[in-house]
């Protein structure tokens, strides 16, 4: 099974995400941003960073790049995308996603163990949560907050398309708690949180077992896989 | 030079962090009068002929779809000057 991580410009972390493919029992197929050939991957991830430096407006830029041109063309016809935090700007500026992001409320930059609610566990990247499990993993980001109309918003809360909450507490002033969302048919899931550093004991999150023992994100991407080998 | 100015605003109801900064700083220096500071965007566009009609148009789909992004900016204004 292959998953397609791009690089772009300010691109961080892909080779994180790479990893994450990896561990999942998946095999990371690396993507350049100028580059229209998504080289016949099963699910691709748009990973975090700054692409093209957050220039005009967070992945704005990325969002006109070849490599996501393709992705929007083959989005449509189901091909599971996961955009993680600068992915999840791409996605929005895409149009794959509805909404922005916008500064953080109090205007930091975040970066710690976040936990979500998984609202929805019917998508091509929830699929292996339990509906409702809370989950751990880190947060990073400076533009994190969520922000749609009211329209969207109920349009998104009557769909069940909000796929992960922030729990305890909201970071980064996101609109109804929204941490994550997907689209109608479920294969285009983008979330703020980082999954893809919480795959491998000894270097996730605290948990109550042990120190930075947490794994959560690798549920994400052992979910794509299953899908693939079951369609 | 023929240019294309495209002036991008954040939305009124949203935060302007910066805008809030530059008014506080305003303020210190006893400039009461002004009561707020926002910032938005001056983009230009430059060509080396004279800009069309459909140069304007063109450029207002632009303004609209990548230049802002209407869940967080307003295009101002899309003006063309010589």
């Amino acid at each position: 099974m292959k998953i397609g991580v791009i690089t772009y410009p300010g691109t961080l972390d892909d080779r994180d995400a790479q990893r994450a493919i990896r561990l999942a029992g998946g095999t990371p197929v690396p993507l350049w941003h100028d580059d229209d050939d998504l080289k016949k991957v099963d699910a691709v991830v748009l990973p975090g960073g700054f692409s093209y430096g957050d220039y005009l407006r967070c992945g704005a830029i990325a969002a006109k790049a070849p490599a996501t041109k393709e992705v929007i063309r083959l989005a449509a016809k189901g091909l599971p995308v996961l955009g993680i935090c600068n992915g999840f700007q791409v996605l929005v500026e895409s149009h794959l996603l509805p909404g922005g992001l916008i500064r953080n409320e109090k205007q930091h930059f975040i970066c710690r163990d976040q936990k979500l609610r998984v609202e929805n566990n019917e998508t091509a990247w929830t699929s292996l949560f339990e509906k409702d499990q809370e989950i751990l993993i880190p947060l990073k980001n400076g533009e994190g907050g969520y922000i749609a109309t009211d329209d969207t918003l109920k349009m998104l809360e009557q769909e069940n398309r909000i796929a992960f909450r922030y729990v305890e507490n909201n970071p980064n002033g996101s609109m109804n708690d929204i941490a994550g969302i997907t689209n109608e048919r479920g294969n285009v899931v983008g979330l703020m949180p980082h999954p893809e550093h919480a795959v491998e004991a000894g270097f996730g999150p605290d948990t109550p077992t042990a120190m930075r023992s947490g794994i959560d994100g690798l549920l994400f991407f052992e979910s794509v896989l299953k899908m693939v080998v079951n369609s | 030079m023929p240019k294309i100015i495209v002036e991008i605003m954040p939305k009124k109801d949203l935060l302007d962090p910066q805008g809030k900064a530059v008014a506080n700083s305003l303020h210190r220096e006893g400039k009461k009068e002004i009561t707020a500071v926002r910032i938005g965007k001056r983009i230009e566009l430059h060509f080396d002929r004279e800009i069309t009609d459909q140069d304007l148009e063109m450029a207002k789909g632009q303004a609209a779809n990548f230049l802002s992004n209407d869940v967080i900016e307003d295009v101002v204004a899309v003006t063309k000057e010589d």
